[in-house]
Parts: C-alpha cells; structure tokens; sequence
C-alpha cells in the first residue's frame, strides 16, 4: 500500500484506526517476521499539511529517538535510551509522519544477512522460511507487510537496497550527503548512507524530498539542491543512456529477467549498452569493503566500553573494565569484525591492508566516473537471484568473490545514488533492478527508476 | 660531559565560546560535567562539527610561530581505550596540520636562539581525571575543549633553552589571544624528549609526559641529565622509553618501554571533509598579529635604551607593553615611562590586583603626568603625589594640579631665599663640600627640596646652589 493508499484510508477510517490496525499486524507477525524491535502503542496527531502527514512509517533501530529506545539490534544498547533525536527523525516528526515502530537490523547494521540482531533472527513476509537479508531487515520486512508504506533503513554497503530487493519493494540510496547522518549509529562513516524504502519510486522522491538537505550537524551533508525530486520523476526518459557492465552480468542467473528490463528500457527510448571492467578489480570490491567498513567501525563503536555506554563488566582496572565490558557485550560475530578493523589499521598492516584497500576504493570509482562520462546511469540485476532459503544462507554470504553479490558496494565507494526497483518474479519472489548515477544526480536516479519501474508494473498487468 | 638534545610537545588549550567539535561550552572551571553535549560524551550517533574560531586561533599561533600554512588540512582520529576519552579515539591531525616548518626567536640570556617547529596541530581534550583511593571520578567538562599541540625540532640543549622557549612561547600564544596559556589552570602542559650522546648524533630517546609547570619542565630535565650521564658513565645503555616525573619527589619513573608502545592506528576522519584554507584568509590572519614579544624586547632595548630587565618586565603582558607603547607614541620619555610602568603602575595593579585595562590612568593622562614633569610644572616628588590623588580621586593630572594648586616653584626669588638660608644653616657642610666632598652638594639640594616641601624644582635648585657655593 502506498502513500496515497494510506491517505484514502485514513481519510475513510480515521487516522486512530488506521494506527491501531498497524499496530496489530506488526505485533501478529512478530512471531514469524521479527520486524520490530520496539512498537509504539500511541501517537500524537499532526497538523502538517505535508504530504507524509498522520502516515505511519517505520525507522531503522539505528537511529537516534529522544526517549524511545534505541538498541542497533545489539546486546551492548539492549536498555539504551538516547537523549537527543537524529535529524532524520526530527524532520519526520515535523512533517507530521507518525513513527509505527523501531525495526530490527544486524547487530549495529553490519551483517547483511537478518540473523543477528540481539532480538533474533528476521525472516522474508513473503516467504518466512526465506532470508529478507539485512541490514535494514526490518525496514524491508515492515513495508513488505503493508504497515506503513515507507520506511528508513541505512546502507553502507547494500543494506538497504539488497533487503528492499529480497521484499520486492523499492529501496534507495541517495547520494552521500544527500540526507542528514546526524543521530545515525556509526558503521562505517565514509560510506554510510541514510535510505528509503517505499513500495513505489514516487514514495521514495516524497519522502526524499523531505529528509535531504544541508544540516549544520553533518559537516559531510551536501548543500541543497534545491530540486523537488517528486516533480521531477516524470521526466520523458528518452535519449537516456544506460550501460550494463557484462563482467557482473555474467553471474547472473536470471538472464533471461534481466534481457526483459533492458528491452523495457529501450522501449523508453533509453539505450543501453555493453560495457566492460576489469574483473580483478570488481573482485577485489568485497575484499576493500570489508577492510575500510571494518576499520571504521572497530573505531565507531569505541564508545560502547561499559564506561559510559553499554553494561558495565567487573574488573580492577578500567583496561580490564572495558576489555570484560566489550567481550561480553558484542557478539562474536561484531568481535571478529573489531578484530579484523585492529589488524588492518596497525602500524605494521596499515600500508599493505588499509591503504590499498583505499586505493582499490579509488580505483572502482575512477573507473566507474569513466564510465559517467559516458552514460548517464549503470543498470545491474541487484542481486544474483532471489532470496534464499534462510538455511541456505550461510553458503550465501560466504560468496565472497561474486561480484554480481558485491558489486552494490559500489554506490558506497563512491557516493553515487543507487535504487532498486522490483523487476519480476521468480517462484513467487521478487527480483529486483538497480539503476546507479553519477554523485548529485539524485533526481536522475529516481526519474529513471520511476519510468521503469511504471513501465515494468504495466507489463506486469498485462 | 653529554650533548644534550631536547624537543618539547607543548599542549595548549585555546580560549574559544564552544569546544573545538561540538556546541557545549569551553569552561571546564565550572561545576563538574555540566558543560557538555552529546557529542563531548560520544553518544552513538553524534558527528563532529568543527569550530570556525579554534580554527582561527589554530591558524594565528601558526603564522605567529612563522609556519607553513596547509591550505588543504585534514583530521585523523587517535585510537585508544580510556576511561577519559569517551568515543574510544581523540580526533586529531596527523598528516595534514594547520602549521609546519614553522620557527620562533627566543633569547637564552644575551644570546638569541631560532627553535625550529615541527608542526602545530589542532585536537580535542580529554575529560579530566580525579583519582581517589578505591575510585575515581570523571569530568567531561573539558573534553572536547580545543587543544593546540606545538611539537618543536630537537634543537634546544639545556633546561635554560627549554624554559626560555617555553615562556617566549607562551608569551606569544597570550599576544595572539588565542589563549591565557595559564599552566596553574592545565591550560598549558608539556611533554619533555631528551636524549644524551658524546657526539653529533642523537642518544637514545626518553619521553616524560604531561609535565604541568615550567618549573616541573626545568627539574625534569635536570634530573634526566643527571640520571642519564650516571648510567652513560656506567657504560650503560639508556632505554627507550616514556618516563613519569614526580613533582614530589623531583623525579623519574619509568612507565612503558619502546615495546609496550601503544599503536594509535591513525586513520583519516571520515567524518571532517578536507578542511580548504584560502590564501586571503591567511593574510587576513597574519595582519591581524600583533608585533610579537622577542621584536619588542629588541626594540626597547636598541632603540629606546632600556635595559633587558626592564624591556622583558614591559613585554610580559601585551596590554602593559601596549600601554607603554601607546604613552611613548604620545610624545614621553621611552625611560620615563618605562620607570612610571615598571615602579609605580605595576605596583599598584598589583597591589589592587586588577588588569591595566581597569586602571583608571590611561595612556593620555601618564602622557599628562610626565609632560607635567617635562615642562618643569611639577617636579618628581610632586608627580608622585599627583599619581596617587588621580587615583584616589579619579581625576586628571591636570584637574590635580590645579585643584590641589600643587607646581613647581619656578618662582626664583622664592628659591634663591631658601638656599640662601640652607646655606645659612649649614656653615660645616659648606666647608666639607669646599674641602672637596662634592657629594655634599646632593645633600644641600635635598635640603632645599625638602624646606619647599618638594615644590622646588631640583635642577634650578642645584643651580642655585652652585652658582652662591662658586661665588
């Protein structure tokens, strides 16, 4: 259901009833989706006029509510309480949306795979013995359900668009800087992004246009652009030209899907051409992901020591106080993670492993400028196939050199608007699309993305 | 006897209304943990804002130190774990500071040194630590306060050298304004390198850490050449290592090897974007500096004949040595205003204990007082006397004067009646001074001034006395 959906209803039903009924799906499937992490059970009227205005949404546990819990899914802010709002929040509530609920994510939104929040695992609405990946699991899940019609996730690598994907909804990853990270839980800085997800690319522009802009909180926040992305959307498409980059291509096993979109796109007037990047380096994209984000991160959460933040472990000095504090309080999942950050960031590995992993970061957004200078946007299929079986999923992350599973990365390297859009389905699940340009080219994005993806749901009706 | 080798990290924090990332308040003095903002405690989600002025201040004490300005500076976080840094890393610059290259002029005595600069960076604080018996307590009043680190070459060679630099260099942080420096308060600490070696090349490397007042400075060094030499005449090898000095004791203690070093694992802030600095900016800045202390010294010294003592007791503060300027430039003795200053004034300000920007004799009415002298309308004894109503009374050297009918008496035959009759009364003196104790002739002249009650100018006074003495 989407905005307007919502609006109808609301306007029929009232907006209490319209709540309450959101509240009692969400809470039914918890037990075999896990969406939330926290529900609200009340909510205060508003008498915006903005277009989100009395709508509910659901935001990501990772962002910072003033006096509602706030735990990243994680055993170390199980009881955390924040004292300031972030500013995506803020603009929300000023807006006059109605917060439904805190979804659950990967512990501290590293992960990628819905398993490992501290409040259990998230499982696909569509298909519960499936995996909604992660690490806006909760986001996707809660949207997918139909409880709210948008929802904000994060994405530092995919973690909003490969869950949007697996739900078959739309997920967005605006340009870095774009929107405010003021108040969202540090993963990995430089690559952290704030998301949206909705089921319609016209949701995700409304609710975009709201939340970007410059904050004085956020030296990194980009100047507004002054654009309302919503207007711009139904822009003719004609002329456009996309490219798809075969070396990923190649890895994907629904070729036949992805030959469907590219048809679709033509049919838009866009063209869309082959190109081609070297495969070592688009291999090596899983490997620089993880050293940067796994650097930045080991220093992110270094204030959740037991000294001021998370429970405080016993011990006679404050080295053994924290060190008990953190060996205690990450999973080992997280753990293994800080370790690998350490490693790479010592003196002695620096060189070899952090600073190369930056170069390879360069290289790939170099060698992806190259190819903006000559298309205006790179279509990929978003995932390699459908969502997985959630058992299945072990095998799954240990893909670590498929970089048709990698290449989302991409976008975060380099700061590029990324969305996806849902293409078609494949036994009953959905399959996704992802359309990425050049940094700043945020209503680029969106307007490709909305004429295909109308053009793709006419050709599903048909 | 070793060559003694000494670079200073001089640690500074700046005067500034918020602190150097975040909105709470610079004033970590107040009441514990009260002036603090989610960002100073590192809540999860808070990124860094950097303070325009800490980086103008940063800026200034560059140009001050005559070092290279980054026009592209960038910020790296330091990461470790304690309990006083509460994000788990200080933000910091390691790669890119706002100043390298950079030098400052001291005096060591009467010679004059240039003490290279390595670089000056700007960072963060930690909160404060107060250590009990089976707990400690945490202020985050200053963490987060703007901190300036001045890492100087290893080019000074005794503790005389290391002090002397200290305080020009402290001196010079006050001139600029971007600190009051004051070590008492931990405004300023140090952290002493030293090394020991028979020939041109650097000994060993010993580090002593936050040492908090230029005296600790001077005695740790001390005591390091002491302990270092022993064991060099042992034969022995010294360690590597980062030393403590206990002020208790005037000691030092070993803390941690080379090998227990700590591995900060600096990275790139990705949370600051490159910081771009425009070359207009810079000179803005560098115009703004005042003429600093070493350059003053210097000119009061050749130009105005001062001695040293009296040129580095005007340049301590910059208001007195701006006052001192500003009264000169009005037309006074450079020498007459120095002894107003560095006698009168100084004694005064300090008795009240308040600053000379409070002082109620501004630079036009010491012109007034000393011109009142000059002219020969009052005489010294007098100007006191004037000096001390004006304060009293707040008012005027002239509405004194008049008002009290306080002058000279320039009145000769009123004069000429008094040394008459001091001449009259003292028939042995006379005798002495004619026999050849010219030292007499003082003791007659004070004769006169005190019969005038100091109204009498001296030097017509002498005149007249030498003049009916010759006859």
């Amino acid at each position: 259901m989407n905005i307007e959906e919502f609006r109808k209803k609301i306007d029929e039903n009232g907006i209490k009833e319209v709540f309450n009924e959101s509240v009692k799906i969400s809470k039914e499937r918890q037990k075999d989706v896990n969406a939330f992490v926290t529900i609200m059970d009340s909510f205060e009227k508003s008498s915006s006029l903005s277009k989100i205005s009395n709508i509910p949404y659901a935001l990501k546990d990772n962002f910072s509510t003033k006096g509602i819990l706030t735990t990243a899914s994680s055993n170390m802010l199980k009881d955390y309480i924040p004292v300031y709002d972030s500013t995506v929040y803020k603009k929300l509530k000023e807006s006059g949306a109605i917060l439904l609920g805190k979804t659950t994510l990967d512990e501290l939104a590293m992960g990628g795979t819905g398993t490992t929040g501290h409040t259990g695992i998230v499982r696909n609405p569509i298909d519960t013995t499936r995996s909604i990946s992660g690490s806006s699991s909760g986001s996707a899940a809660a949207v997918r359900m139909g409880v709210c019609p948008f929802a904000i996730g994060s994405d530092t690598g995919d973690s909003v668009r490969k869950p949007a994907s697996y739900a078959g909804i739309v997920g967005f990853k605006p340009t870095y800087g774009r929107i405010s990270r003021f108040g969202l839980f540090a993963f990995a800085s430089s690559l952290d992004t704030v998301g949206i997800m909705a089921t319609s690319v016209k949701d995700v522009a409304i609710v975009t246009d709201i939340l970007k802009g410059k904050d004085e909180n956020d030296m990194t926040s980009l100047d507004n652009d002054d654009e309302i992305y919503e207007n711009l959307i139904e822009k003719d498409v004609k002329g456009l030209k996309l490219a798809y980059i075969e070396e990923i291509c190649d890895e994907d096993n629904n070729k036949e899907i992805f030959n469907k979109i590219i048809t679709s796109c033509e049919t838009l007037g866009m063209t869309v051409e082959k190109v081609n990047m070297d495969k070592k380096l688009l291999e090596a994209v899983f490997a620089a992901y993880r050293t940067i984000s796994c650097a930045e991160t080991t220093s992110n959460n270094a204030n959740l020591s037991g000294i001021l933040f998370g429970p405080r472990a016993k011990g006679s000095t404050p080295d053994e106080i924290i060190f008990n504090s953190r060996t205690e309080g990450f999973s080992e999942l997280i753990k293994r993670r800080f370790i690998m950050g350490s490693y790479v960031l010592r003196r002695e590995n620096q060189e070899k492993l952090y600073l190369n992993a930056c170069k390879i970061r360069r290289l790939i957004v170099d060698k992806t400028n190259e190819i903006f200078n000559k298309y205006d946007a790179i279509i990929l299929p978003t995932t390699k196939d459908i969502a997985p079986k959630l058992e299945q999923e072990k095998e799954i992350i240990n893909d670590k050199f498929s970089v048709l599973e990698n290449h989302l990365d991409i976008a975060n390297f380099g700061g590029y608007p990324s969305i996806t859009i849902p293409s078609f389905e494949k036994d009953g699940m959905p399959l996704g699309v992802s359309i990425m340009c050049n940094i700043k080219k945020d209503a680029l994005t969106l307007n490709i993305a909305h004429k295909l993806f109308e053009k793709l749901r006419g050709e599903e009706n048909v | 006897m070793y060559n003694v080798t000494i670079g200073l990290e001089i640690h500074c924090e700046l005067k500034t209304n918020s602190k150097v990332f975040s909105t709470g308040k610079n004033e970590y003095n107040d009441e514990a943990n009260v002036n603090l903002s989610p960002v100073d405690l590192g809540f999860p989600g808070v990124l860094p804002v950097l303070n325009k002025e800490a980086v103008r201040k940063a800026i200034l004490v560059s140009c001050a130190l005559n070092s290279k300005i980054s026009n592209k500076t960038k910020f790296d976080r330091k990461n470790y774990f304690y309990p006083d840094l509460p994000k788990g890393y200080q933000i910091t610059q390691s790669r890119e500071p706002f100043g390298t290259n950079g030098y400052l002029m001291i005096h060591v005595g009467e010679k004059e040194k240039k003490v290279l600069i390595h670089d000056l960076h700007l960072e963060e604080d930690t909160a404060s630590l107060d250590h009990f018996n089976d707990y400690s307590l945490l202020n985050f009043n200053r963490a987060g306060v703007p901190l300036i680190e001045i890492v100087t070459e290893p080019c000074l060679n005794s503790s005389e050298e290391a002090i002397s630099f200290l305080e020009e260099l402290r001196n010079v942080i006050r001139y600029t304004g971007a600190s009051d420096a004051r070590s008492d308060r931990g405004e300023m600490r140090c952290d002493v390198n030293i090394s020991l070696s028979k020939d041109e090349t650097l000994g060993t490397k010993v580090e002593m850490k936050n040492i908090n007042s230029f005296y600790n400075v001077k005695e740790a060094i001390e005591y390091e050449i002491k302990r270092q030499s022993e064991l060099l005449d042992k034969g022995e090898k010294i360690l590597q290592e980062t030393r403590r000095f206990d002020s208790t004791d005037k000691k030092t203690y070993s803390m941690r090897s080379k090998v227990d070093s700590i591995d900060y694992k600096y990275f790139p802030e990705p949370n600051i974007p490159v910081l771009e600095i425009e070359e207009e900016y810079i000179k803005e800045i560098k115009d703004s500096l005042p003429k600093l202390p070493f350059e003053r010294v210097k000119e009061y010294i050749e130009k105005y004949n001062l001695s040293r003592k009296d040129a580095n007791t005007l340049v301590k503060e910059k208001e007195i040595s701006d006052y001192f300027e500003k009264t000169i430039s009005l037309g006074c003795s450079p020498k007459l205003v120095s002894n107003w200053i560095t006698t009168k004034i100084l004694g005064y300000l300090n008795k009240e204990n308040i600053k000379i920007n409070e002082f109620y004799l501004k630079e036009e009415y010491l012109h007034e007082l000393i011109s009142l002298i000059e002219n020969e309308e009052i005489t010294s004894q007098q100007a006191k006397e004037v000096f001390d109503y004006c304060l009293l009374e707040k008012k005027t050297p002239k509405e004194i004067t008049k008002e009290k009918n306080i002058k000279a008496s320039s009145n000769n035959e009123e004069l000429q009646n008094i040394v008459n009759k001091v001449i009259e009364e003292n028939p042995e003196v006379i005798n002495d001074y004619k026999n050849g104790k010219e030292r007499m002739l003082d003791y007659l002249v004070g004769q006169v001034m005190k019969y005038s009650k100091g109204t009498a100018n001296p030097i017509k006074a002498k005149e007249l006395m030498l003049k009916d003495l010759n006859s």
